[in-house]
Formats: C-alpha cells, structure tokens, sequence
C-alpha cells in the first residue's frame, strides 16, 4: 500500500505537476476501516477522537483511512482482497461471510459485548408534515394510496430490515396465520413506488425528487435526514413494534497480521464502546448499550418493542435463505 | 469499398509485421481476452439446468422485456432526430452550426454517472422539466420512459455520426433526379435519398441499440427499479453481485455478452459494406 | 443549385426543430450541472472544489488518465499498422475482437478483472502470496480504464489508414527508408489528426469511467476515490451541491474535449482541401 502510494505520487508529481498530489499521510500505521455508506459522518467524526485518544495513551500518531459502500459490495472487496483491518458494517451476514472465509474469527460475535455490536437501531418512517396520511404503525402504510418510499431489498441491508421489520410486526399481529402475513405482505410491496439500489438513493427520491408519503429507514438515518432537511418540514415516526437492527464490527486478523495493526484494531473497535463514542453515537441517533449515555439520551428514543431477527425468523441464514434468495418469499410476492 | 481490399498489400513490402503483430496479440490476450477467461471459470461451476434456471428466471426475463423494449423505443426515437440532426448539419448553413456539431459529441464525452443524476434531477416532479410535464399527466422519471430517455441520450452520437459522412458524400445527381421527376420534397427524400442513407441509418441505430442494452449508469438513477416494471439487466447482474452469486451475475451477463457482439459482428459485416468512416465507442 | 429541402420554408422548420430537440436534449442537462454547481454560489462551489478529497480524486483521475493514453496509444498504432498494412489470416476476427470493450457492461467488466486479480483469482492469489496488491489500488483502476478505453484509438486510426492505402510507404521502402523513420516521416503525418482524436476520445473516457472502476476501487477515500465515484459518494451524502461540483469539473473536461475534437476536424479538413 505504500509502495503503491508513494510510487503514484511521484509519478503524478512528474506528469502533473506536485501541485495534484494526494493528501498527504505524516502519520506511520495506518488503520483501514471498511464500513457501510451511510456512516461517512459518523466516522468522520469519531476518528480523530480516536485518533487523539490514541495519541494521548501510546504517545503514537496514526491515521484512519475510510471505505464506504453498500454492505455487501464492501465485504466482497475484502473477500477480494482489500486489506481493511477493521469491518463496521450494517449487516450481521456481511461479517459472517468473511467469518465463514476465515477472514475474521469464527466466534466473532462472543468477542466484544452485545453480539459484537456497539450500537443498535430499529426501522422507523419519515412522513412528510403534518402526517398527512395519519401514519403510526406498519398497517397504515397498507391503506391505499399510501406511497411508500424504501430501498430494494435484494441490494440494501437496510431494505431486507424494513421488510423483515413488516413481516415480523404481521407474523405478531397475525400470530403467524402465513396467508394472512403473505396478503399483508403483498398490499405492502405494492405500495411502494420506487426501489431505489440504496438507502441514500431511496432518501433522494423522498426529499430531493418528492415522491412518496413515507420513506422507511433506520431509526438513525430518519432522525440525521429531518436534521438535514429541516424539522419543520417531516416528522419521524417510530412504530410500536419493529426491529432490532445490529450494526456489528469485527477486525479482520490476516490483514491486521500482515499491516502490524493487530492491537490497534482491537483498540478501535473496543474504543467504539467507551462513554465518549457511545455519545457520540447517540449524537447520530443510534441506540447505544452505556447505561449513562443511554439515559442521557433517552427521550430521543421512544420505547419500542424490538423484534430479533433470531427469534422471527430463526437466525439470519433462515432469513436470508426463505425470504432473499432467488425465488424466495420475497419473488413470490412480487411476482403476485 | 472493396477496392480497399485490393490495395491492400499481397506482399509483406512494408518493415514491421513482427513487432506489431507480437503488440497486437500480447495486448489482446492479455488486456481482453484473458479476463473472459475468469467469466467462462465461473460459467464452468454451473450446470446447463442451472445456467437455464437463471437466465430464464421470470423477474430476468421481465427485465430483458423492460431493456429491450425502451432500448429499441430509444434507437428508433434516434433514427428520426439523429436524421434530422444530420441532415440539418450537412444540408444548411445557419449561425451556430459549428456549436450545434460540436454539441452531438456530448453524450459520449459526459461521464454517464454526470449524465445521470443530471437527467433524474431534470425530470423529477420538481425538476425543470419534470415540473411542467408532469401536471400534465406525463411522467418520465421512474418510468420506462425515463429509461428510454437516458438510453436515447447516452447512443444519440451513434446515429448522427454514422448518417453524417454518408450524408456528405451523396452526390448532387441524386437531388436532380428526384427534382427533374418533380417529385415533392417528401416524395424525393423517401424514395431517392433515403435508399442511399439507410444502411449507414440502420448501421447508427444498430449500434445505438447495442449500446443501450448495457448501460447502467446513465439509467440506475432515473429508472425506479420496480420489480417487473422498470428493472433492467444490468440492474439484475448487480443485484446478483450484492448476494455473492458471482455464476448468476456472469451468466446473465453472458446472455447480454453474446447478444451485444453477436450485434456488433453483424454491424461490422454490414458496415465493410457501406460504410467508410465511423465514430463510435461508449461515452 | 437547387436540392431536395431546399425550399425556405422546409429548411426553416428542420434547422428551428434540430435546434429546439438539441437544446432541450443536449442543452438542457449541460446547464443543469453548472446551475445546480453554482446554486449556492461561487464560494460554495469553490469550497467543494477545494476540498482535499475531491483534490485527491482529481489527482487520482489525471494520473489514472496520463498513464492509460501512452498504452491505448501504442495499441493502437501497433493495430491499425498491423490489419491495415498486412493481410494475414485471422484479420477480421481480430478486428472484431478489439469491439470486446464496447460490447460487455462496464460493471461486469470491473467484475471480470476482479475475479481474475482478485485474492480469489488464479493470478490474483500469487499476486496476494507475493504482497503485491493491484485490485483495491491504482493499478486495479488503472488496468479497467485501459479495458474500456482500448478500441478508441485503433477505431479512429484504422478506417483512415485504410483509406489511404500504403503506396506512400512502400515508396519509402523502396528508396532504402528504415522502418521507424518511414513511420514517423511518412505516416505520422498522415495520420497524425485522427491519432489526437483517438487521444482525446480515450482520455473523455478515462476519466468519466464509473462502472468498472467502482468495482475494483475499494472506494478508499482520499486514496482510490475517482472523481465520478467521488461525486456519486457526495451525491449520497446529501451534498448534491458539492457532487455537481465535481459534475462541473467532468462537464467542463466533457467541453474541452468536445472543444479540441472541433478543432481537429476543421484541421482534418483543412488537411484534405490543401492536399
């Protein structure tokens, strides 16, 4: 990686001039964090906390080099071999496939607290002012008319927990009456209007293009989108009954081996629990696990039954296997 | 044209047979065709059953129907503007003529992901255009129609750079035919000029078709993925890449694969024949 | 002289129809970027410009550019010298091979190379055991743009060269002229437009290449960020201000290429009047 960057640099600086060179790293180790699209923010802005902390225990200094995109993709350029020494992704599954490949510890998610997820989220709605449609819970958002706005699942993490979300409050309100649960279902994908491939692309066609009653997202994102785009114009609506969505990080140990970075991702991904990044992760409206951040913070989060992926539908393999996979539930609704 | 084949040399006069074929080949093998060779290494893992089972897949087909489907609305929509451009730009002299020209080359030189989210901004309910036609009850964006746009604009160029030359060549005679038969504008123009111009026009929109059938950029933004709606191939061989199943992306994209170059190897016939100078290639 | 669509009124209505569809068509989106780029005004458009991701990915796309020219460059002449002035078995098929670029999705092209140098791929992994990386860097990006951009040159050269037949260069031969000098004296000038215009053709594309290089990238920012996936990360980082401003960056290349590729063929033309 440094032989790559510095012979590049050199290069650009004869063919262009030294004025275009990249940034400039002073630092000696560097730590490479692969994460999901939407935590650009996020760890941009709790990197140079890191960083200082770093800096003030081991008197080191070191930088932290970011890779966003959407979940699977990134895993898969891990797969492929991009050397990250740290995943923080939005997806248990994602982290599992470089688990099952040996890129990072089988018992991954005994290894930090909280099935290795430093903070947690749930699926919420966004409604535009005033909501205009009376949306509170998921059998609103069937009644016709109602536009619904959330991304693909079959291409968004963040999609499949809306959907899983949808199932699992029927399943509840239904007590797993299938045909019932599958109607329900299939009233809800038809009133969605666009799939986008993304949760930010889904967030564009609701605010920037205006389409849509409701965008679905995490609990996060809504909150950070009304912050963004004024909280005088949407409203964010979290339903009694949703789902726990994990946000689990791991360190991937043969790329650490090979960068010597080995007990500085550790650090990093530990560090991600300590009250000051707990904090500032509630700062971007995640759910956090600290006792005292979490009371600080508690009337940001209303109480909400949070259904397990585990319990409703028997793990994340299940889930994925009956209702994501080619000719799964999910193609069997949308084929109605 | 196939005097051209008879000036080519029977003899090997001229130095340096050896050094660019061995460039020739090194570059081909190594730049283009050993790459397939890791599309045919996952197509390998998969059995013929298997292979039918994806490409066949109803939600695949809906999306060959939805591509081809505005892809060929796109080309023919081309054919007559790229036409007129073409005409326009050889037959009269007007101010702003040399702009205009220059213009018909933006599609290929604008990054289509630039081409994209610009084109979903414009037609979106409270985009420019978007805003004034959508009251009256057109929607563009997050229909076919929106991708038949964005495929129009991106292969435009394909059109009026293949009719333009041939255009340019027709000789004054042909005009004086049609005029001394005192046929109508209309009347000459269909059946004296137009059978000099279609091959180089199919050629165009041949090439515009093709280029349609695999862009992804330019359309992911505009087009509302809508399962049996508005999903394209291209949009089905990421979705296959997002859970993993590289076989499935490579076959489907084996489907698009063939189809493309079996296209573009009956254009390359079919314009040896007419066509001297073409430019082209994806913007 | 008189011809077809000549009469004042047809010419009228054909020249205010071309321009009416290539404004709204053609016009219209170029427009937008620059009004959306500049929405918040200079200042803000100047901040983004300046920012030091984007002024990385600049640096990235020119470098990934400056090196893919030299190689499409000698490709190509390499190609067009050899199927124009030689006929062997084979020729037309090699002909249609170089279109292999034009015919495979970009995506699926990045995916290809992927698999190939991957850590997974047969080459890739003795690349990995040998701690070379050329996915996830800029050699990655850099093999994937010379995929795509590969037929430009050889495309714009070998219609030309076969148009002008190889008379000039046999008579060379035949006056005891070495081989390099009868290129560079007799045929470089001959083909020396056409060669540019493949050149500007092959860096437009260099530099706007989204799709393959988005999957071989990483997307590490600041390091394997190209301009155009530098914009799409802005664009969905609600920032569609700063991501037109990249956009303007791309549409102002876009312009100067258009700009110099109008230059040339009145050059060209010129060429042919005077000869």
């Amino acid at each position: 990686m440094t032989l790559d960057l510095r012979f590049s640099r050199s290069l650009l600086a004869l063919a262009l001039g030294a004025g275009l060179a990249a940034p400039a790293a002073a630092a000696d180790r560097e730590l490479l964090n692969s994460s999901y699209d939407i935590a650009r923010e996020l760890f941009a802005a709790i990197n140079p906390e890191f960083i200082a902390h770093w800096q003030e225990s081991e008197g080191e200094e070191i930088a932290i080099q970011q890779s966003h995109g959407g979940s699977s993709a990134q895993a898969r350029a891990i797969l492929q071999g991009l050397r990250a020494d740290v995943v923080t992704y939005n997806q248990v599954t994602d982290v599992q496939v470089l688990a099952d490949d040996g890129l990072v510890a089988e018992d991954w998610q005994q290894q930090l607290p909280n099935n290795a997820s430093p903070y947690y989220s749930t699926t919420a709605f966004l409604v535009r002012k005033g909501n205009p449609k009376g949306i509170e819970s998921w059998d609103d958002l069937n009644d016709e008319g109602v536009e619904i706005v959330f991304p693909n699942p079959k291409t968004s993490g963040n999609g499949r927990y809306t959907y899983l979300a949808a199932w699992g409050f029927a399943d509840h309100q239904f007590d797993g009456d299938e045909a019932r649960i599958q109607d329900f279902m299939d009233d809800f994908l038809d009133n969605v209007v666009v799939f986008d491939t993304g949760g930010r692309g889904a967030t564009t066609s609701f605010i920037e293009r205006g389409i849509g009653d409701v965008l679905i997202s995490f609990e996060s994102e809504v909150n950070n989108i009304r912050g963004e785009y004024g909280s005088d114009d949407y409203e964010v609506i979290v339903p009694p009954v949703s789902i726990l969505a994990e946000f689990p990080v791991a360190v991937v140990e043969p790329n650490t081996e090979r960068n010597g970075t080995e007990e500085l991702a550790r650090a990093y991904v530990e560090y991600l629990y300590s009250e000051e990044a707990q904090r500032q992760l509630a700062g971007f409206n995640y759910r956090v696990h600290d006792e005292s951040v979490a009371k600080e913070f508690a009337d940001q989060f209303p109480e909400t039954e949070l259904l397990r992926v585990e319990e409703v539908f028997g793990g994340w393999d299940e889930a994925m296997e009956t209702h994501f996979s080619s000719g799964g539930q999910l193609d069997q609704l949308q084929r109605r | 044209m196939s005097s051209l084949a008879l000036r080519l040399p029977r003899r090997r006069v001229l130095p340096g047979f050896g050094l660019s074929l061995g460039i020739s080949l090194t570059f081909v093998s190594l730049v283009l065709l050993l790459p397939m060779t890791g599309l045919v290494g996952q197509l390998k893992g998969l059995s013929l059953a298997e292979y039918w089972a994806i490409i066949s897949d109803a939600r695949v087909v809906a999306s060959y129907t939805v591509t081809i489907g505005a892809a060929a609305v796109a080309a023919l929509a081309n054919a007559v503007f790229g036409l007129l451009l073409a005409w326009v730009l050889v037959r009269y002299d007007f101010p702003g003529k040399r702009l205009l020209d220059a213009l018909m080359d933006l599609p290929f030189a604008l990054p289509t992901a630039v081409a994209g989210i610009t084109l979903a901004t414009l037609y979106a309910g409270n985009g420019w255009v978007g805003g004034l036609i959508e009251p009256l009850g057109l929607k563009v964006a997050y229909t076919w129609v929106g991708i038949a746009l964005a495929m129009a604009f991106t292969s435009i160029p394909f059109v009026v750079r293949t009719v333009q030359p041939v255009l340019e060549d027709l000789p004054h005679e042909v005009d004086e035919a049609a005029m001394s038969l005192g046929a109508s504008d209309a009347t000459g123009f269909r059946r004296v000029i137009l059978p000099y111009l279609w091959p180089a026009l199919v050629t165009g929109t041949g090439l515009a078709f093709v280029r349609s059938l695999g862009e992804f950029g330019a359309i992911i933004f505009i087009a509302g993925n809508a399962p049996f709606e508005t999903e394209i191939t291209a949009l089905m061989i990421f979705v296959k890449l997002q859970e993993y199943d590289y076989a499935g992306a490579s076959a489907i994209a084996s489907v698009v694969l063939a189809v493309s170059l079996a296209l573009l190897l009956a254009i390359n016939i079919w314009q040896g024949h007419f066509i001297k100078r073409l430019h082209g290639g994806r913007g | 002289m008189q011809r077809i669509g000549d009469a004042p009124a047809a010419r009228r209505a054909l020249i205010t129809a071309a321009v009416l569809l290539a404004a709204l068509f053609l016009l219209l989106p170029l427009a937008a970027i620059f009004a959306q780029a500049f929405s918040q005004g200079v200042g803000v458009f100047w901040h983004n410009i300046s920012d030091r991701y984007t002024l990385a990915a600049i640096g990235l796309t020119l470098f990934i550019a400056v090196l893919t020219i030299p190689i499409c460059l000698v490709f190509g002449v390499a190609l067009a010298w050899l199927v124009t002035r030689f006929d062997f078995p084979g020729r037309r098929l090699l002909q249609t091979l170089i279109d292999i670029p034009f015919a495979v999705s970009p995506v699926v092209a990045g995916l290809i190379y992927l698999l190939l140098y991957g850590r997974n791929g047969w080459i890739g992994g003795w690349f990995d055991a040998h701690d070379i990386q050329l996915m996830f860097a800029w050699p990655g990006i850099l093999m994937v743009t010379v995929f795509v951009t590969s037929p430009f040159v050889a495309r714009e050269l070998i219609p030309l060269m076969q148009a002008q037949g190889s008379r000039e260069e046999e008579a060379a031969v035949t006056l005891g002229a070495p081989g390099w000098t009868i290129f560079r004296r007799v045929t470089l000038p001959n083909i020396r437009w056409a060669l540019l215009y493949g050149v500007v053709l092959t860096n437009a594309r260099a530099v706007g290449e989204f799709g393959a290089v988005s999957v071989v990238s990483g997307a590490i920012r600041g390091q394997t960020m190209t301009l155009p996936l530098h914009l799409e990360q802005l664009y969905q980082d609600y920032n569609a201000v700063g991501a037109f401003a990249s956009a303007a960056l791309l549409a102002l290349i876009a312009l100067f290429t258009l700009a110099a590729k109008a230059g040339l063929e009145w050059r060209t033309a010129r060429q042919e009047v005077t000869q």
